[in-house]
Order: C-alpha cells, then structure tokens, then sequence
C-alpha cells in the first residue's frame, strides 16, 4: 500500500505502476461535466492554487448542509469518468494536475495528456458511497454552487486515506486497453470464434 | 400501522443495507482474489463500506438507483391507496438523504427534486389468490442499467442461433462489452422470448431470487451454472481491474415467444444489488 499527500511531485506520481494501490490524504477538488467544460473555455485563475500538484474527482456528490452552515459528505463515490474525454488531457496539463479520480477508465488522448504532463488515473471503487464520504474529513470550500447545482459544484476537500488503484500511469499504459484485450480473447475462446 | 411510514423503512432498508445473501457472495468473491492483488483490495473496500452504510444508515451507493415496487395483493384490493403512500414515502426517503433525487424530466432536463415523476416510481401490481400482500422493492442503478443489452436471434457477430446455445453467446457478449462499467461484480438476469418489452421485464424480474437460487426448469438451471463459470473465466473482474470474480450469478428464465422473434434481454445490477421485500397481513408488517 502507498501512502500519498498532495501537493504531490511529479516525481512520486511517474513512480507509480499499474495496480499500485494508494491511500489518498490531503486537498482535492471534486468536478465533473459542466466544471470540465468551464475550466477548458473559460480557464479560471481561481483554480490554479486549488488543482496545482493536486487532484481532480470525478464524483457527485450527496451533500448535507448542517445548522451552522458547514457542508458534510453524506455518500460520494465516483462516477463515469469517460464523459471527460474530450476535456480531460487539457485540464491536466493546463493546471499542473497530479491525478484523475474516477471510475471506468479513460481513453487515448488522456492516456497521452498523463504521459506528458505527469499524472496518472487512480480508479476509485465504484458504489463505495459511505466509505469515500466517510474518507472526506473536512469540506474546505464550494465554488459554483448556485450555477452548477450539488452534484456538479466544485467541492474543495480534505480526505484522509482514501482507497484507489492506479488504472492509467504516467508512462501512456492503461489497465483497462490490457483487460480488454485479454477479456476479449477469453470470450472468442468460449464461443469457438479462434 | 401507516402505510407510509412502513414503506419509508422499506425505502431505508434497501438503500442502506444489503440482504444476508448478497453479502455472503461478495464476501466469498473476496476470499477467492489472490491477496494482494487489485481485485482483493477493492473486494475489502466494498465489504467495508456495506458495513459503514448498515452502521450509519447512510446509502451503500450514491446513486441510490430508480424505485422499482412489485406488489402482490388479495383479491379486492386497491391501488390507489399504496400508489399514494410509496409516492410519500419516496419524497421523505429523499428529504432524509436516504435517496439521491434521480427523476429527471427528459424534455427540460429538470430533476423533480423528491424522485417522483411520470413512472416514477415504476409500480407493478399483481393481484393474487392469497390473503397477504407481498411488497418487494429493487434500487436500480443507473450505471448497470446503462450496460444492459437486448439481442434478436440469429445474432451472426457471434454465430448467436435460435437456441440455448445461442442465448449463452450472446450473453457472454453482453457481459464482455459490459467490462467493469457497471460495477463489477454484477448480477446478470436474462429474459428469453416474450416480445422487447416483456423481455426487458422477465430478465430484471429474476432479481428477486436468492442468490445461488437455480431455475425449476433443468435446462436454464443448467445454462446459468454453466455462464456463471465461463463469464468468471473472462478475467474482468472486481471494478474490471482483472480476478476471478466477474459476475456473483446469473439468473434466467424464459417465455413464449412469437413464431418470427427470439429476443434475449440481459440486464445488469452492480455488486450493490439492493433489493428488499416486506409482507402485510392484518395490518401486521414482517420486513425480509
């Protein structure tokens, strides 16, 4: 088991291999669709500081706003992350990004953003909704929330030892192209397909 | 008793637990990843957030699924009386964060905000010749759903005929395609024949079976021990990170069908199969 914290260097994250197995701690930033399609058009500086060596989660969240007007996780799994694609490589790059949180993997051109800009996809276990928000320790900050809704704001938090597999690393390889692959051919076996 | 109070704690129970039997097979499905592999280490994550969930009552997944009731009632009964107290209760369920609200009107994109909307919740009704009414309830992710697949025999891409052999083929298509993208490990439910809707009905029924629970007709019991192995043998394993553990079961059933079609429905549910039913009699409520 590997033991992160952000801001985490570029070197620590091109160390890293397929089925690393991490434990997450320090500040993320949650986004998703609409976030991802802000930060490619508009390019806000407001989050430079925020996702500098940080990393980005795909995730939306059920959030609890308490009497005093803290915000509290409730259930926060990942979700989908492939809906990014065409925005994500760019986010990388653009904002010093370290990492991806997500679920389902993600296509070539991120494959590529990873590979040269430093930062790999962690997959984190899809469903897991307790847990992660169990992991979330502190709700920092919120920003968009009026624009965005919950589910797609950009959450700023603090987690502590939140589980992940490295599915995508640094180097342009990616778990998910080698199971295909291999499933694949398991399945043309079955059917006497050759 | 009040109806909505007691279909509340249904909704409660279902989101935030799982049964007895679906925890034994994700506990088994651990045990049978190499330790120290990626599949282990997510099997672990699972079986500890299904604990924390029970323990907090708070939802195993946040996506707490579309409501799907089945309702079984004696002969006399109404509906409208169980079609109001669900729709109250599922607007409770949603204030107390037991439910994500997951009703979106298509045409304005707007989310309804309490989980009510046209067909939403989805209720079957069924009258039957017994004093009881028997409720049963599936949260049904959306995610799984999405990886569903419904083929028309022949299916040439597979060499798919109009036959058993047929029916695994394509089932084993469907699951490859699927990958880890619906929360693997999943359950598979398979409708044979019927037409596309009654299909689609017959497969995502067979959820409420126990799991390991094989079919009364010898041929399905035979065909869904055979595709449990051979789609464990595709290697995608937990979350589609590779191991041993691809599907927990598979569940199958068939129907007449139309001289011109062969349908095959496959629907697919997450390892956070959540399903729960409850039974009222006398006005006495017994919980599964």
């Amino acid at each position: 088991m590997i033991e992160l914290e952000t801001p985490i260097s570029e070197k620590q994250i091109r160390e890293l291999k397929l089925g690393d197995s991490v434990l997450l701690s320090g500040t993320i930033v949650t986004a998703r669709d609409q976030a991802h399609k802000l930060m490619v058009e508009e390019k806000p500086d407001f989050l430079r500081p925020l996702l500098k060596e940080s990393v980005i989660y795909h995730c939306g969240p059920v959030v609890k706003q308490e009497s005093d007007g803290s915000w509290r996780f409730v259930s926060a799994g990942p979700t989908t992350s492939i809906r990014e694609e065409p925005y994500q490589a760019d986010v990388v790059c653009e904002y010093n990004v370290r990492g991806v949180i997500g679920k389902g993997g993600m296509g070539d051109h991120t494959a590529e953003g990873l590979q040269r800009c430093g930062a790999v996809y962690f997959h984190a276990v899809g469903g897991a909704g307790t847990l992660i928000a169990n992991a979330v320790v502190n709700v920092l900050d919120v920003h968009y929330l009026e624009e965005f809704g919950t589910p797609e704001a950009f959450w700023v938090i603090r987690v502590q030892d939140f589980p992940l597999v490295v599915t995508m690393d640094a180097a342009g390889n990616s778990l998910h192209k080698r199971i295909r692959e291999a499933s694949t051919a398991a399945a043309r076996t079955l059917m006497g397909l050759g | 008793m009040v109806l909505e109070q007691v279909f509340l704690e249904l909704i409660r129970r279902a989101a935030v637990d799982l049964s007895p039997d679906v925890e034994t097979a994700l506990r088994s499905a651990h045990d049978h990843e190499a330790a120290g592999s990626p599949a282990a280490a997510v099997m672990k994550t699972i079986l500890e957030n299904v604990r924390q969930a029970r323990e907090n009552s708070t939802p195993i997944c946040q996506d707490t699924g579309s409501l799907v009731f089945y309702i079984d009632h004696p002969l006399g009964g109404t509906e409208p009386p169980l079609r109001r107290a669900i729709e109250a209760a599922a607007e409770e369920a949603t204030k107390r964060q037991y439910l994500r609200p997951n009703a979106v009107d298509p045409l304005s994109g707007r989310n309804s905000g309490n989980n009510l909307g046209v067909n939403a919740p989805h209720i079957h009704f069924h009258q039957w010749e017994k004093p009881e009414t028997r409720i049963r309830l599936m949260l049904k992710g959306g995610g799984s759903e999405n990886v569903g697949a419904q083929y028309k025999l022949p299916h040439a891409a597979v060499k798919a005929g109009r036959d058993l052999d047929g029916v695994r083929r394509v089932v084993i298509d469907a699951v490859l395609n699927a990958q880890g993208l619906g929360c693997a490990p999943g359950f598979i439910g398979i409708g044979i024949g019927g037409s596309r809707d009654t299909a689609y009905t017959l497969s995502k029924e067979q959820f409420f079976r126990r799991v390991g629970e094989r079919s009364p007709r010898p041929e399905l019991a035979e065909l869904e021990i055979q595709l449990k192995e051979e789609l464990n043998r595709l290697g995608i394993g937990p979350m589609g990170f590779g191991g041993a553990t691809t599907v927990l079961d598979v569940f199958a059933d068939a129907q007449h069908r139309h001289p011109a079609t062969f349908f095959v429905s496959i629907t697919y549910t997450c390892w956070a199969f959540r399903r729960k039913s409850m039974t009222i009699i006398n006005g006495e409520v017994t919980y599964d």
